[in-house]
């Protein structure tokens, strides 16, 4: 049986007058990767720095092993206990450019570890091999690729081998191929560490093969949350835009009027699905096993 | 009206905000301050952007300070007072303001900036969030090594910059000035007070620290983007100029 990990709670958040987050529920299993998808702007990496105690929401909490580690109330010390539990790869790599590659990986091993300069050294090289990266610990940033910075990132965050690791879109700066590395070494980290993971993603074919489970985040709200079957068997016509990269279907529904109604599947009406599409039942929605006249 | 009261409330509060996290940022680097011996390679490294790097600027300033002083007081001079006091006067006004002041104002406009755009493109491209993620102390590891060295190289500037200063008013004195060696240096030595030169450099230190915090508090609150840096570096600078000053104006009032 699992066990929750990680829980948000009606997380809210806020930047000035703009609701960034309305209301995110999301559970993380121990062991699961779960991918959260969602259109540009809505907020996810808004979530990730909620989880990684950059900001505090303004209302809701977060749960991490049953204890409230994150909420409008809790004091930063809270989350200070916990803070090396978590990793994060952030979107744009982050490395620290005035240090080398192997320091900006080894700089916190010195600093938060026992290890010895040598047990340092070799986990740095480990990390890079492990990213397919090798004999660049004395380049700088700069001379990096995009690619390459945010591979160095994830070498950097899972050199602390935290019980989380949260990537945001760790593979939208890369080829296919080396995309399909880093999902395999996702997956890697899992089977090894049993290393429960929140990925970001826009590129569902990632998001199939990696996740347990997927979240779709749409204005500020978790709209969807199931396994990748659950997903393709949605009918909700957002959501099926969405993971198959159509967009004529959505906007004969009225678009984002629509959307709120057609967001809880119970909610669909046949009525409501008539008026939408003028008796066009042809246009179904609807995969697999189920027709029109079941709903 | 009533909106126009509310305003400038509201840029009250703002001001008194900025302050308190000015404050909050100066008690984080003392209370870290002590941690500085457990990596002494960065405070080095610091000193030497901060403290070496800026030598060539120093001494072109100061030769150029050293003779200004001298063509003025020379000019002003004529017919009024005698020519032995042309060394007292060089001397006082070169130790005393001179030297400290331009010395702190011409580094600042290196330092302060430098220190804001680094700090800010830090926080733009999410390295100090990085940091955090990494439980590494952001304040720790980037503001205070640079505190430091400026308190400490502020004031090795400084001697250079008067030793340079000297030698240029020496050097301008014999070649243009119609005044004898000999005098010259009878004044430059006659009124010479370890006392003000130890003042004067004392006191960088403190001009040091307005550098670095001013660098490190508009880094700090950068907004985003390119503009966002350049309009933090021109603050920094703007503000540890004129806080340079009225540091002056206290020390002063205080020491003399
Ligand atoms: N620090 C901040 N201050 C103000 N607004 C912010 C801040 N961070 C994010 N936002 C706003 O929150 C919204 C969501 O941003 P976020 O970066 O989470 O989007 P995203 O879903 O990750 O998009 P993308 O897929 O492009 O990365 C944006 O409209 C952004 O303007
Ligand atoms: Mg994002």
């Amino acid at each position: 049986m699992k066990d929750t990990i990680l829980k948000l709670e009606h997380v809210k958040k806020n930047f000035g007058p703009k609701t960034v987050l309305h209301d995110v529920n999301i559970e993380i299993m121990r062991g699961e990767i779960t991918c959260i998808i969602g259109q540009s702007g809505h907020g996810k990496s808004v979530i990730l720095k909620n989880i990684m105690g950059l900001m505090k929401p303004d209302g809701g909490r977060i749960i991490y092993n049953g204890k409230v580690i994150s909420s409008p109330i809790t004091p930063d010390s809270e989350y200070d206990k916990v803070r090396q539990k978590f990793g994060l790869l952030f979107q744009g790599a982050a490395l620290f450019d005035s240090m080398t590659v192997g320091d900006n990986i080894g700089f916190t091993l010195r600093e938060r570890t026992n290890l010895t300069e040598d047990e340092i050294q070799a986990r740095i090289r480990n990390g890079l091999s492990m990213v397919g990266l090798h004999n660049i610990e004395h380049q700088m940033p700069a001379e990096l690729s995009g690619g390459m910075r945010s591979r160095v990132g994830l070498a950097r965050a899972v050199a602390m081998e935290p019980d989380i690791m949260l990537y945001d879109e760790p593979t939208s700066a890369l080829d296919p191929i080396m995309s399909d590395k880093i999902n395999d070494l996702i997956l890697g980290l899992r089977q090894k560490l049993n290393m429960t993971s929140i990925v970001i993603t826009h590129d569902m074919s990632s998001a199939y093969k990696i996740a347990d489970r997927i979240c779709m985040l749409h204005n500020g709200k978790i709209i969807f949350q199931g396994t990748p079957a659950q997903i393709r068997a949605s009918r909700n016509s957002y959501i099926q835009q969405f993971i198959s990269g159509k967009r004529k279907l959505f906007y004969a529904m009225g678009a984002d009027q629509e959307m709120d109604k057609q967001v809880n599947l119970s909610s669909i009406h046949k009525e409501a699905h008539k008026k939408t599409f003028g008796g066009v039942t042809e246009l179904k929605v609807v995969p697999k096993k189920r027709t029109v006249g079941d709903i | 009206m009533v909106r126009h009261k509310h305003q400038n409330l509201e840029h009250l509060i703002d001001f008194f905000a900025a302050i308190s996290r000015f404050a909050e940022i100066i008690r984080d680097v003392i209370i870290r301050a002590p941690l500085i011996f457990k990596n002494p390679d960065l405070t080095i490294r610091q000193m030497r952007i901060i403290g070496i790097e800026s030598i060539p600027l120093v001494i072109i300033t100061s030769i150029f300070i050293g003779a200004e002083v001298v063509v003025q007081a020379n000019f002003q001079f004529q017919g009024l007072v005698p020519m032995r006091y042309l060394g007292f006067v060089v001397s006082k006004s070169l130790i005393s303001e001179l030297a400290p002041v331009i010395t702190a104002f011409v580094v600042s406009s290196r330092i302060s900036t430098g220190i804001a755009a680094e700090l800010g493109s830090m926080k733009n491209s999410e390295q100090l969030d990085a940091m955090t993620c990494l439980s590494l102390d952001s304040t720790r590891y980037i503001i205070v090594p640079k505190v430091i060295a400026s308190i400490i190289m502020l004031p090795v500037l400084v001697i250079i910059s008067e030793f340079f200063g000297y030698m240029a008013s020496i050097i301008f004195v014999h070649f243009f000035i119609d005044v004898t060696m000999n005098t010259y240096l009878e004044g430059l030595r006659l009124f010479f007070s370890p006392n003000d030169m130890i003042l004067g450099v004392l006191k960088t230190s403190v001009f040091g620290g307005i550098i670095a915090f001013c660098g490190a508090y508009f880094g700090l609150e950068c907004a985003k983007g390119a503009e966002g840096i350049g309009d933090a570096t021109t603050r920094a600078v703007m503000l540890s100029a004129i806080l340079i000053l009225i540091f002056d104006f206290v020390i002063a009032i205080l020491f003399l």
